[in-house]
Formats: structure tokens, sequence, C-alpha cells
């Protein structure tokens, strides 16, 4: 148990350092995405379904779609 | 320069917080309230899900907020995208075969999800914000598979509107029957069936049609503007 939840913390670090240092900026929301959908499985073993369902509803699927949708009406790459 | 101050600055922090977070007891039932709502809750509301009780009786007014914090983005958001685009018709790409299918087949499995977490709210993990939210992620998906189809605004508006009355006149029936508002005055039912916990199902099917119509508008605001 320890080693799956300290695996899924360490894929959640470089998910979090990888929004952050991508130039293509939906490789960033596809990052931070998975930082989301991490953090909803931590919150299930922690025994918090109701927050992990919002979390991977909200903050992977809605908020990803809504950062994609801003991304193409402006610049895809940063300088 | 500015780099290393800016380092600096945030190892501090993170040493503040993570000094704070240490002293915490994680786990342990440290509050009077906690143990009263795990001991009492479920026979005071009638809700097995002790954290839709929490939501919906014991702090049922902080949720009236919150759905007026929702209701105000999503009006701020319309104010500002919405703009006059009548005359013009953009061409628009279909999607490809395999996902206008797919999206086809697996939208009514997903509104029939969510439907099931917000009314199931009482019983069962969920309720009405992450059946909403489920919902809104099935239109998404209609926005992204059948591209011409478009939701209809006055239906959407008219159900989130009637979402928020119902919640509020529930309320104020509180008020009518007895002292406080939002007092759950429907009989409480037998604990562990779907017809139990008074009024908090009712509310939460409020709540899940109001959120779910309110992140879709949002979607078809963007998507529309994009």
């Amino acid at each position: 148990m320890i080693i799956v939840v300290s695996f899924l913390i360490v894929l959640m670090l470089i998910g979090a350092i990888a929004a952050s240092i991508f130039r293509d900026l939906i490789s960033a929301v596809i990052a931070a995405a998975l930082v989301s959908l991490i953090a909803a499985i931590l919150f299930y073993f922690l025994q918090a379904p109701d927050v992990a369902m919002a979390e991977a509803s909200i903050g992977a699927a809605l908020t990803a779609a809504i950062f994609i949708i801003a991304v193409r009406r402006t610049k895809r790459y940063e300088e | 320069m500015r780099r290393a101050v800016t380092i600096i600055l945030l190892i501090i922090l993170a040493l503040g917080i993570s000094r704070s977070l240490a002293k915490i007891p994680f786990g342990a039932h440290k509050t009077k309230v906690g143990k009263y709502y795990i001991n009492e809750g479920i026979e005071e509301t009638g809700a097995t899900n002790i954290v839709t009780s929490v939501v919906l009786n014991y702090r049922g007014f902080d949720t009236l907020g919150e759905i007026t914090v929702l209701f105000i983005a999503a009006i701020g958001l319309g104010a500002v995208l919405t703009t006059n685009v009548k005359g013009e018709t953009r061409k628009i790409q279909p999607a490809s075969l395999v996902l206008y299918t797919g999206c086809r087949l697996l939208f009514p499995l997903i509104l029939v999800f969510g439907t099931y977490i917000f009314i199931h709210g009482h019983l069962t993990p969920g309720g009405g914000f992450q059946g909403g939210a489920i919902i809104a992620s099935g239109f998404l998906l209609i926005y992204l598979g059948c591209r011409e189809r478009r939701i209809n605004r006055v239906a959407s508006n008219l159900i989130e509107s009637l979402g928020g009355l119902t919640f509020v006149l529930i309320g104020l029936l509180g008020l009518v029957f007895g002292s406080y508002f939002l007092l759950n005055f429907l009989p409480k039912g037998t604990a562990n069936t779907l017809l139990s916990a008074g009024i908090i199902p009712i509310i939460y099917i409020a709540i899940g049609f109001k959120v779910g119509s309110e992140l879709t508008s949002i979607i078809d605001n963007l998507i529309e503007e994009s």
C-alpha cells in the first residue's frame, strides 16, 4: 500500500514539474490534469470518495477542457 | 538575483507550512463537533452519507453560498463572452466517425451515472455538485464529438433558475413549518432507503440540475466564442 501511494506521489510531483516547465501549453494542461487525476486517486485512498469524485470530474475533465479551449484561442507555444 | 530571492522565499514558506501541518493530528478524532457528527448524524438527519448530512443539514446555509458563488461566476462569464454572432456561421470541421459514434454511445451512460450520483447523494458518496459536474462533462463530450449540436440556452437558464429557486423555497418552508431556515421538516424515514432523510434528496436533486446546467452553459459560452 505504502509503495503504491509513494509511487503515485512521485508521479504527481513529476506531473506538476512537467506542467511548469513544458513550453507546449497543451502538454502542460495534460500534465496538470494528470496531477488532478492522481490527487483524486489519493483522496480515494484517504477515504474521501466525495472529494475524489469532485476532483476527478472537475479537476481532470472540465478544467483541462476549459484550459485547452483558452489555449486554442491564444498561442500554443510559450516563448 | 531575483530568482535566488524567490527560491529562498519559497523555501521559507514551505518550511513554515510543513511545520504547521506537522502539528495537526491527522486521523485522530480531535474535535467535539466531528465526533458528534459521526455518532449522531445518521439518527438526526437520516442520511447514511455523513458528508451529505454535514453539507446539506448542519452546514446547509454555507452550501447556499457556494451555489451563489458558482451562479455569479457563470453569469460573469456569460456577460463577458456572449456577443452577437447571429449572422456569421463558421464552417465547422466534423469529428471522425469513431469519435462521433463513441460520443453518442457514451453520452446517455454518463447522463445516467451523473443522475444516479445526485439522486443517491444521501446514501452513497457523491451528491449534487459531483453529479452536476459529471453531467457537464457528458455535454462536453457531445460538444467534442457532435460538433454542430448546441444546447438550448433558454431551457438551460430555466433549469438553472428553477434549481436555485427550489433550494431557497425549501429553505423558506423550514421557516414556515418550524423555527429556522433549511429545517428538515419532512419525515426522515428509515435510514439507507432511497426515500429517506427528508429534504436532503430534494435539495440535492435541485443542486444537481443547477450545477449541471450552469457548468454546461459555461462550456457552451467558451466553445461558442472560440
